[in-house]
């Protein structure tokens, strides 16, 4: 091979290489990315069963039920949409009803959403930032709702952070 | 008095860190040698400065000092003292003081190690150090001031966030900025030479140590995070793909190609305009890292504020660093000299196809990391991108390097002679075969085609064996003359051998934690028993309890091999009682390298209670890998102070750093 050639043959393995990494993640995009979804918007976008979302909202009061071992279902609501969950496992220490909630899954043939994983983050004052957005917006939830519901936070916080 | 004193020593180093950004520059233009000197006496007083402040924080959290609102929103007067010195990183305004003083840190042992560099380089580096250095006093001492006081002072603190009492803050943080505050080292450099115009083998060999160091703290901190994560948050996963964890993960692999490339750009004088582009990338990896987890961009875990003005204003930081120095890069790369061409099959080609992997495969997950966010800025449209994305594109991309590894240490310099290292590899390539598939058999289940998976951390362990082997001579010459050559071997090459041994660990790990193991959620009375990788889970009833600031109530396990009782675990659920905050503690037991992981759900009506009982095997393999690295680092470290002609002093720099680490805590 000549010198030409040479490098004619590592600038080609190099963009091939490139090429089949874009390609890659065009199609993991395509095929592993969940989108968000609130109860409301269900109701007016069509999801196919079997569709891989994730879906947001409140855990509708009273709506906790447990069932056969660790089987258990709630009510994901938005104050406009309600829709039935349910999931087998442990939930996250920070589940309650009335709190925020962000569950990842899909509809099954029946409409009923199952969900295979249910996201609560590590602070007693977190709301999920999806759905906190969405539920300001419309006024459901405010920022200060949660935090006055934890005990022993002194009055001045507000103030301070300012 | 002792905070307004720290207070006013950062004021200072703010003052010092601007006049050390701008003389020693200007004194390397004129070649003035006063205004160059300038920034080795500047750097020392600005860590010296930096340390003062940051004792005077720590010392009002060690007794609790609740006048000063950063402390009363953070700590507890009941808290161990441990968790109080730790605590001082464990929120955005001390977190950042620790990335502040880390900086200053390196600039400090550039000055005092680099004294065999070039005045004006030296000048350069330091100036650019502390241009960075001055951009962050500004950040701290605007929007994130840890000073700041409160009247009158509340009698208590609010408590830490209970997941970040645990020794894993004390330890993780502290690396992981040692490691990627360390590349701005790399990134000054580069910078430095862009303002000369001029660079040659010797810098790559001034940075290299510096580009290394940084690599065995930050890899050493990425494990030390993922094991923390593993442990604490007991949803028994070790990477779970968070956009902060990729936050450091893609510094590490731009971190890794520099390393490569230096050694290149070292011994061939090639790839050296590449690998000042990648220094600069390294770095602003590592910057938008602190953009990330510290503007609050992403809720999680890790972002202690959700305060729009830092997030612009660190974006600002970002943009002027990033931008300027890309500017710079374009403007002067044309004018330095490139290095000669080689052929594809050498030593030099082998590093070039690690490099191109390294960054595509960064490229995979910046884009995977920032989508959502660009997604949701243009469109409003909310998506997540998880691990089946990563899995997908990251983990295909670095199955060729995977197994390119052992080939690079076997190809020569210059021309490589690739039918040769093909005929050595053959016999490790048989060998890691045979092992999957006996690992496979023994352990049965799974895909088959995790064999191969097995099989490739085997051929990254053999082959590491084999590139020794060979350099010894070993099987041609007698034993005791293989073992001479082999000890008159440089330590650098012990240390690749190592590096590439250890990622064969961490792979081997990988493949067989997700391969063989298994997972059982299922509710439990007292007396209940659960098998899990041949052993046998025993529940034995619950129990309340109390710590110093929660209290608990756990669950007591017991663990049989048959009808031999080998272990007992405690697993809990905790309740922090300042922050009403509840945390689960897992239970986990080691078996060799694998473990036993129990967590606890909620209690049933009945009297049960939901436990998931995880069996992990050879899961400390995948960290076990991560640590042989990290001493890897340190064995090639230790080598450059025996290196005639390379600063020698630099081998030590690296060893200063844990002292200075001691201080900081």
């Amino acid at each position: 091979m000549t010198r030409k050639q040479k490098r004619l043959a590592v600038i080609l393995g190099g963009v091939s290489f490139i090429t089949v990494a874009v390609l890659l993640v065009m199609f993991a995009f395509s095929q592993s990315v969940a989108y968000f979804f609130m109860p409301a918007d269900i109701a007016q976008t069509e999801i196919r069963p079997g569709t891989r979302i994730r879906l947001g909202g409140l855990v509708a009061e009273g709506s906790v039920k447990r069932g056969q071992g660790s089987t258990v279902s709630f009510t994901v609501t938005d104050g406009k949409g309600n829709v039935p969950v349910t999931y087998t496992g442990i939930l996250p220490d920070l589940f309650r009803e009335g709190q925020g909630v962000v569950t990842e899954g899909a509809f099954d043939a029946s409409h009923a959403f199952v969900a295979d994983s249910v996201l609560a983050k590590h602070d007693e004052t977190y709301m999920p930032k999806d759905v906190a957005d969405r539920l300001k917006k419309e006024g459901v939830w405010e920022d200060g709702k949660a935090t006055a519901k934890g005990a022993g936070m002194p009055v001045a916080q507000g103030v301070v952070r300012q | 008095m002792i905070i307004e004193i720290g207070h006013y020593a950062l004021v200072l180093a703010l003052a010092t860190a601007l006049i050390v950004s701008v003389m020693p520059m200007i004194g390397a233009r004129r070649g003035d040698m006063a205004m160059m000197t300038l920034a080795t006496t500047g750097s020392l007083a600005l860590f010296a400065l930096v340390l003062m402040s940051f004792g005077a924080l720590t010392w009002a959290y060690v007794v609790s000092d609740f006048s000063v609102v950063n402390v009363w929103e953070n700590s507890h007067s009941l808290m161990p003292l441990i968790y109080k010195f730790s605590g001082v990183w464990g929120n955005h305004e001390g977190s950042m003081m620790l990335w502040l003083l880390i900086l200053c840190l390196f600039s400090a042992m550039v000055a005092l190690f680099g004294r065999n560099l070039p005045e004006t380089l030296k000048a350069n580096v330091l100036a650019v150090q502390a241009l960075i250095a001055s951009a962050f006093l500004f950040f701290i001492l605007l929007t994130s001031n840890p000073f700041l006081r409160l009247d009158p002072a509340p009698a208590e603190g609010q408590d830490l966030n209970p997941v970040l009492q645990d020794l894993g803050l004390a330890i993780h943080p502290p690396l992981l900025y040692l490691g990627y505050v360390g590349f701005s080292v790399c990134f000054s450099f580069a910078v430095a030479a862009l303002i000369e115009g001029r660079i040659d083998a010797a810098w790559a060999r001034w940075v290299r140590p510096w580009t290394l160091a940084a690599w065995t703290f930050l890899t050493a901190g990425i494990a030390m995070g993922s094991y923390w994560a593993y442990y604490e948050l007991g949803w028994g996963g070790w990477w779970f793909w968070d956009p902060v964890e990729n936050a450091s993960f893609m510094p590490w692999l731009a971190g890794t190609a520099l390393l490569h490339s230096a050694l290149v750009m070292e011994k061939r004088e090639a790839l050296k305009i590449w690998t000042v582009l990648l220094a600069i990338i390294t770095f602003s990896l590592s910057l938008l890292g602190t953009f990330l987890v510290r503007s609050g961009v992403l809720t999680s875990v890790h972002s202690f504020a959700t305060d729009p003005t830092r997030g612009i204003f660190i974006l600002c930081i970002l943009a002027i660093f990033i931008g300027g120095a890309f500017t710079l890069f374009a403007w002067r790369a044309p004018s330095l000299k490139s290095g000669g061409l080689f052929a594809p099959i050498s030593r030099e080609g082998a590093l070039v196809l690690n490099n191109l992997i390294l960054t595509v495969a960064t490229g995979t997950v910046l884009t995977g990391t920032l989508y959502p966010l660009v997604l949701e800025t243009l469109t409003g449209e909310k998506i997540s991108v998880g691990a089946p994305f990563f899995n997908m594109t990251f983990g295909l991309l670095m199955l060729p390097l995977l197994v390119a590894v052992p080939f690079g240490p076997l190809l020569a310099w210059k021309r490589g002679d690739l039918l040769g290292a093909l005929q050595r590899l053959y016999l490790v390539a048989g060998l890691s075969l045979v092992a999957g598939l006996v690992f496979f058999y023994i352990y049965n289940g799974g895909p088959i085609l995790s064999i191969f998976g097995l099989a490739l951390g085997f051929w990254g362990m053999f082959g590491a064996v084999a590139d020794l082997w060979y350099r010894g001579n070993f099987g041609k010459v007698k034993l005791g003359v293989a073992f001479r050559r082999l000890s008159g071997l440089p330590r650098s090459t012990f240390g690749t051998a190592l590096a590439h041994f250890g990622l064969g660990v961490t792979v081997l790990g990988i493949f067989a934690a997700t391969t063989f193991g298994t997972e059982t959620v299922t509710e439990m009375k007292p007396g209940a028993s659960v098998d899990a990788g041949g052993y046998t889970l025993t529940f034995d009833g619950m129990r309340e309890a109390a710590g110093p600031n929660y209290t608990e109530s756990r669950g007591h396990f017991t663990v049989k091999r048959g009808s031999v009782s080998v272990a007992e675990t405690w697993s809990s659920k905790r309740l922090y009682t300042a922050r009403r905050m509840p945390t689960t503690e897992a239970g986990i037991l080691s078996f060799g390298a694998s473990q036993l992981y129990v967590s606890l759900g909620d209690p049933m009506a009945d009297g049960g209670i939901v436990v998931r009982i995880w069996w992990k095997p050879f899961i400390l393999c995948i960290w076990g890998g991560a640590l042989v690295m990290m001493f890897a680092g340190f064995v090639s470290l230790s080598d450059r102070r025996l290196r005639v002609g390379a600063p020698s002093r630099k081998a030590k720099a690296a060893k200063v750093v844990k002292p200075g680490l001691e201080a900081a805590e």
